[in-house]
C-alpha cells in the first residue's frame, strides 16, 4: 500500500523579477509503507524542495500529493500543521534541540501541540527515549550529550507521536562515521518495526543502508531503483 | 493546546533565558516603580494639605461684619459692626446646615504671670468654639456654659503661651494670670495645633468666656457683635448650603433687598481647602503622567527585546512549526511571553516603588499615601503594555516560513 504518492509534482519559485526557479519539474513517485528510501542528488538538484514537499512544509505549485491516500497538496497552513504533527517525524542534520532544556522535555514538545496532557506526555517521552537507548539521560540538557546522543534524542522526538513516516534530512551530516553507523542502525531497526523512513543524503555509503535509492537531477527523478539493503552493524 | 499549557511553554522559554528576561523587564519595573512612588508622594502631599485645613477647623465658615465707608475711605472687612448677638442666635437655630456657631472677639493683651509676661491674642468666645475649630484640650478643661453665663474669670491657654510664661513642660492648670490687671484662673491648656499655612502660630493665644471678655477686657457694643462668627457646617458638602442659608438669613434679618449688597461677608474655608487640593491633584497628575511615559518607554524596551528574541529563536520557531505548532500557537506563545514579562515587571515594580516611597518618606519626612487602586491600575497597565508591544514581535514570529526558519543561521 502506498504511503506516499506524488503525481507530476512541480515547484516553481518566483525569485523576484523575470527569472523564476523551477526546482521540481514533474516528479512522480510512490513510496510504500515500511520502505527505507534514500534520496540523493547534488546541491541545486531539487532534493531539498522534494523533501520540504514530502514533509508538508511546502506546497507544490502543480501536481498531486497523496499521503496515506489523503490529498494534502491543497490543505491550509493550520491543517498542514496538524498533519505534520500526527503523520510525520522530522530529523535534521543539526538536531534542532532546544538548548537548556532536558532531553525528556525536548521529546515531549510535539505532544504539547498534539494536546496530550502532561502526565501522559512525560510517560511517552520516557518510553520512547528508552527505545532509542537513552533511558538514563532523561534529565540531560543537549550540551551534556554527545552528537550521537543528541541525534537520538531528535529521533525520539520524531517518534513520540507515533507517525507512520520519518523524514531525515542529512541525519548523519554532523556525525563521525562510527556514530553515523549507530544512527543508521537505529533507523534500520525502526524500519524493520514498520516505520517508513525517507532520508536525504549526499553520501553514497549512507544511501546503501536504504532499500531503495532515488536520485534527483535538475528537478526530475533521474534514477529510482530497489537495492539490497546493507545492514548497519555496530561493533561493540 | 490550552491557555495554561501556553503559559507554561512561555514561562519555560523565559526561564531558559532568565538574564535576558530580567533585563527586558527592567524598563517596566522602573516605570511602574516610578508610578507607584510618584503617586504615593503626590497623595501624601494631598493628605498633608487636607490635614492642614482640617486643623483650622472642620467645614469652617467665617461670618464677618460689613465694611465702613466714610468720606470715600473704605474700612475693610469687619470695620462696620453690623452683626448682632441675635444674628448669632438666629444662625445657630434657623440654619439646618449649620452644626455649631460661636463668636470670636479678639484683641491683643499683655498677660502677666508670677515671674513672666507675654503679649498675645486673647479670644472671647463660647464653649462651642473648641469643637468648631476641632481643638481638643490637652490638660484641664474648657470653660462650661454655666461659667460663660456667670462671666467667670477663667482662661484656657495655647501651648506657646504656656511655654513663654511657665516653660515648655510646665502644667499651669490652677495657676493665676492677670490680664489688664484682672486675675484669671487657668483651667485648661489647648492641644498643640501648629502653624497656619501663612506661618501664624495657632498656639499663641488665650481663650476666655466672651461674657468675661466684654465685661472685663474690652467693652462691647451692646447689641452688636464686634468680631467674627465661626460656623461649622454639617457635612463637607454642606458648606455651600450653609453659606447660602446664612446669607439668606442675614439678608432677611438686615432687611436687605436686591439690588443692595450684603452688609456682611461669609468666607467658606472648605472652598479654599478644595482649591488647594486641586493644586496638589495637578501635581499628582503631572508626576503620574511622567511616570506613565517611562512605563511606555519600558514597553518599547519589551518590544525591542522580543524582536531580538524572535530573531534569535528563529530556528526554534521553525522547529516548533515543523513538529506541528500552528501559526496562532506561535503567536500565543510569544504574546504570552511578552505579557508575562510585562506583568512580572509590573509586580516587581510595585514592590520596588513601595520601597522607594517608604525610604523617601523616612529621609525627607514627607508623608506618603499608598492607594490600592493605583497599584491595581499600574499592574493592569503594564500587562496592557505587554500585549500592545508584544503583538508586533509575536505576529512576526507566527508569520515565519518554517523552511527558511529551520535553515536560519
Amino acid at each position: 500500500m502506498a504511503l506516499i504518492a506524488l503525481d507530476d509534482v512541480h515547484k516553481t519559485y518566483a525569485s523576484g523579477g523575470e527569472a523564476e526557479v523551477r526546482a521540481l519539474r514533474g516528479v512522480s513517485l510512490t513510496i510504500d509503507k515500511g520502505e527505507f528510501v534514500a534520496i540523493m542528488g547534488s546541491s541545486g538538484s531539487g532534493k531539498s524542495t522534494l523533501m520540504n514537499i514530502l514533509g508538508l512544509l511546502d506546497r507544490p505549485t502543480r501536481g498531486r500529493y497523496l499521503l496515506a491516500e489523503r490529498e494534502v497538496s491543497t490543505l491550509s497552513k493550520n491543517e498542514l500543521a496538524e498533519v505534520r504533527n500526527r503523520m510525520i517525524g522530522f530529523v535534521f542534520q543539526s538536531f534542532n534541540l532546544l538548548a537548556r532544556t532536558s532531553a525528556a522535555e525536548n521529546v515531549e514538545l510535539p505532544l504539547i501541540y498534539a494536546g496530550v496532557p502532561g502526565k501522559l506526555r512525560r510517560a511517552r517521552a520516557k518510553a520512547v527515549l528508552e527505545r532509542v537507548g537513552l533511558g538514563d539521560r532523561l534529565g540531560h540538557h543537549p550540551s551534556q550529550l554527545s552528537g550521537g546522543q543528541q541525534q537520538r534524542v531528535a529521533i525520539a522526538r520524531a517518534l513520540v507521536t507515533e507517525p507512520p513516516l520519518l523524514l531525515a534530512d542529512e541525519p548523519t551530516g554532523n556525525l563521525d562515521s562510527k556514530t553515523s553507523l549507530e544512527v543508521m542502525a537505529l533507523l534500520q531497526t525502526l524500519g524493520r518495526d514498520g516505520l517508513t523512513v525517507v532520508i536525504v543524503t549526499h553520501e553514497l555509503d549512507i544511501a546503501e543502508y536504504a532499500t531503495r535509492l532515488i536520485t534527483i537531477k535538475d528537478g526530475l527523478v533521474a534514477e529510482n531503483r530497489r537495492q539490497t539493503q546493507r545492514i548497519a552493524k555496530v561493533s561493540a | 493546546m490550552s491557555l495554561l499549557e501556553t503559559l507554561r511553554v512561555a514561562l519555560r522559554a523565559l526561564w531558559r533565558n532568565r538574564l535576558r528576561s530580567f533585563l527586558t523587564t527592567l524598563g517596566v519595573v522602573i516605570g511602574v516603580a516610578a508610578v507607584i512612588a510618584m503617586v504615593a508622594i503626590g497623595e501624601g502631599a494631598k493628605a498633608r494639605v487636607e490635614a492642614t485645613f482640617n486643623s483650622m477647623g472642620t467645614n469652617l465658615l467665617i461670618v464677618m461684619s460689613g465694611s465702613s465707608s466714610q468720606g470715600g475711605s473704605r474700612g475693610g472687612f469687619g470695620s462696620m459692626p453690623t452683626l448682632t448677638w441675635d444674628d448669632l442666635k438666629a444662625i445657630q437655630t434657623e440654619c439646618p446646615a449649620v452644626r455649631a456657631a460661636a463668636p470670636q472677639l479678639r484683641s491683643s493683651q499683655s498677660i502677666v504671670a508670677e515671674e513672666q509676661n507675654w503679649t498675645t491674642r486673647v479670644f472671647g468666645t463660647t464653649p462651642e468654639y473648641f469643637d468648631i475649630r476641632s481643638w481638643p484640650i490637652a490638660k484641664g478643661n474648657a470653660f462650661s456654659a454655666s461659667e460663660l453665663d456667670a462671666g467667670a474669670k477663667v482662661a484656657v491657654l495655647g501651648q506657646t503661651v504656656v511655654e513663654k510664661l511657665y516653660g515648655a513642660s510646665a502644667d499651669p492648670v490652677g495657676q493665676q494670670i492677670r490680664i489688664r490687671n484682672v486675675p484669671f484662673v487657668i483651667i485648661g491648656v489647648l492641644d498643640k495645633k501648629g502653624q497656619s499655612p501663612d506661618g501664624q502660630d495657632y498656639d499663641d493665644c488665650v481663650i476666655v468666656p466672651v461674657t468675661t471678655y466684654e465685661s472685663k477686657l474690652v467693652r462691647g457694643l451692646q447689641k452688636y457683635l464686634q468680631g467674627w462668627v465661626m460656623v461649622s457646617a454639617h457635612a463637607s458638602s454642606g458648606t455651600q448650603k450653609a453659606q447660602s442659608e446664612i446669607t439668606a438669613l442675614l439678608r432677611e434679618r438686615h432687611q436687605i433687598r436686591p439690588p443692595a449688597e450684603d452688609d456682611f461677608f461669609v468666607r467658606n474655608l472648605a472652598e479654599v481647602a478644595s482649591a488647594q487640593q486641586e493644586g496638589t491633584k495637578t501635581l499628582t497628575t503631572l508626576l503620574a503622567s511622567i511616570a506613565l511615559v517611562s512605563l511606555l518607554v519600558g514597553g518599547i524596551g519589551v518590544m525591542n527585546i522580543m524582536l531580538v528574541s524572535v530573531t534569535e529563536r528563529t530556528r526554534e520557531i521553525g522547529l516548533r512549526m515543523a513538529i506541528g505548532a500552528k501559526p496562532r500557537q506561535i503567536l500565543a506563545q510569544f504574546l504570552v511571553e511578552a505579557l508575562a514579562l510585562a506583568t512580572l515587571g509590573g509586580l516587581i515594580g510595585v514592590a520596588l516603588g513601595l520601597i522607594v516611597a517608604a525610604r523617601l518618606a523616612v529621609s525627607f519626612a514627607w508623608p506618603i499615601l499608598v492607594r490600592a487602586d493605583i497599584i491595581a491600575i499600574a499592574v493592569l497597565f503594564s500587562a496592557l503594555v505587554g500585549i500592545v508591544f508584544g503583538m508586533y514581535p509575536a505576529r512576526k514570529a507566527s508569520r515565519l516560513d518554517p523552511i527558511e526558519a529551520l535553515r536560519y543561521e
